[in-house]
């Protein structure tokens, strides 16, 4: 392999994986794309390039692994130094966006899912309320990090738009499946132009999945879940 | 213009710790503030109103939360004595150990100990799988960081501070320095560094501190 050779080992469902495209994108990388059908099996290549988590998304760069989305992310963005940047330069610009994006990983996606995964009606609108919450606190960020313009990242995209939005698919997903409206028009205006902004992107529109793709993915992803009784 | 800088924290966390080593590392000064969790104060509610957790750094009025977070703000705006790598693979890596560190070596430890008997037999296994890429990370290495402290030490800095004061509490050898040599002779080199010595919580605090933290685990079985 040439040492200057990407591969992007992900599924087309995940939002991780998203990430990591639409950063490539971002800096007009080219990279071949091996899709894992991770439910199923993992290629002996993925366990070899990520033997502690065994999980998608892992950039190898000529021989070089690199696992962990955001990780991922940060990595594109300081080698293709050159191409439009994706976090801030201000470094309190960065802590923001980071604070962020780890609130998104550890908080407020587990709650999002365990919107559709968990049992019971309490539990489940228990969830819905939290990923409420989170959005009206990211509606609050919008503002801020913003400053008058398009996206997180201001008149471009950057790192806190692509980690929130590559849960779009999945919130609209669960928007038809549970019913229920997260990111409102009315209660988040902010966000859901946002929304509409950022899935029109050039770096986002053509890996963004399709809905009624994800929608009959989830179905599957659902009873698979909920049938061997695991999380 | 005299920079502000504040630092919330515990006694104790040693999230707190991480960002404490840091800015020695730095030789920045600052003013401590130490809060109690059971009692939290109005400037902590202000400056970190999501989590409402410590530390949080305050640097002209602006909060920084989250010690890696904090941690990557404070080696971006002070350039010298660098805490991370330069290299991108590099950073890499040591941003996913740190995360590595947090989300699956602590959490492991932990349940050794809080759980006992059998129970705490079982957990030991995985406690001592994650140890062990640990141990990989150290070949050729005094520190994580190479030649000296850097992020990934610094990140890893509660384990050399807490492991022995659990071990003792519960009376079982994790890191034994014959499966660990790397991993021992680590801790005592972070230990002892002259930046990291004199910047620890109080052991005998320490002790009582988690003995309390271990008794309603001790109830559960009884």
């Amino acid at each position: 392999m040439a040492s200057n050779e990407m591969k992007l080992l992900g599924a087309w469902p995940s939002p991780f994986v998203l990430r990591a495209r639409i950063a490539l994108n971002i800096k007009s990388v080219e990279y071949e794309f091996m899709e894992e059908n991770v439910l199923v099996t993992k290629s002996d290549l993925l366990l070899k390039s990520n033997p502690v988590y065994k999980k998608i998304p892992v950039l190898i760069h000529g021989e070089r692994p690199i696992c962990e989305s955001l990780i991922i992310v940060q990595y594109v963005d300081e080698v293709w130094a050159s191409g439009p940047a994706i976090l801030p330069s201000d470094p309190y610009d960065r802590a923001v966006a980071r604070f962020w994006a780890v609130y998104l990983d550890d908080k407020w996606f587990p709650s999002l899912t365990a919107i559709l995964m968990s049992d019971g009606e309490e539990a489940k609108k228990t969830a819905l309320e939290q990923a409420i919450q989170g959005l009206d606190l990211l509606e609050e960020a919008f503002t801020k990090c913003s400053k008058g313009q398009n996206f997180f990242g201001g008149d471009k995209i950057g790192y806190l738009d692509i980690a929130l939005g590559s849960f779009l698919g999945w919130v609209r997903v669960i928007q038809i499946m549970a019913n229920v409206s997260l990111i409102d028009e009315s209660k988040t205006p902010n966000l859901f132009k946002w929304a509409q902004d950022f899935s029109g992107h050039d770096a986002v529109k053509d890996v963004l999945p399709e809905t009624d793709k994800l929608v009959e993915f989830s179905k599957f992803l659902v009873a698979k879940v909920k049938g061997s009784g695991t999380k | 213009m005299a920079e502000e800088l504040k630092l919330f924290r515990t006694w104790s966390s040693p999230y707190g710790f991480r960002v404490v080593h840091g800015l020695k590392i730095k030789g920045l000064e600052y003013e401590t503030i130490l809060e109690d969790l059971t009692n939290k104060s109005a400037s902590l509610l202000e400056y970190n109103p999501t989590h409402k957790k410590v530390p949080v750094l305050v640097h002209n009025g602006k909060s920084i939360c989250e010690s890696l977070v904090i941690l990557e703000y404070i080696d971006e705006t002070w350039k010298h004595c660098p805490l991370l790598p330069q290299d991108p693979y590099d950073k890499a890596m040591a941003r996913f150990w740190a995360k590595f560190g947090d989300e699956k070596v602590l959490p492991s430890i932990w349940s050794v100990f809080i759980s006992q008997g059998k129970e705490q037999e079982e957990a030991v296994a995985p406690a001592v799988g994650n140890l062990k890429f640990l141990e990989e990370l150290l070949k050729g290495k005094k520190f994580f960081g190479g030649k000296t402290i850097g992020y990934l030490d610094l990140a890893f800095g509660l384990l050399a501070n807490l492991v022995n004061i659990l071990e003792e509490i519960v009376d079982l050898k994790l890191v034994d320095a014959e499966i660990f040599p790397l991993l021992s002779a680590w801790m005592n080199n972070f230990s002892t560094d002259p930046v990291i010595k004199d910047c620890w919580p109080p052991r005998d605090k320490m002790v009582e501190k988690f003995k309390a933290m271990r008794e309603p685990y001790l109830k559960k079985v009884a």
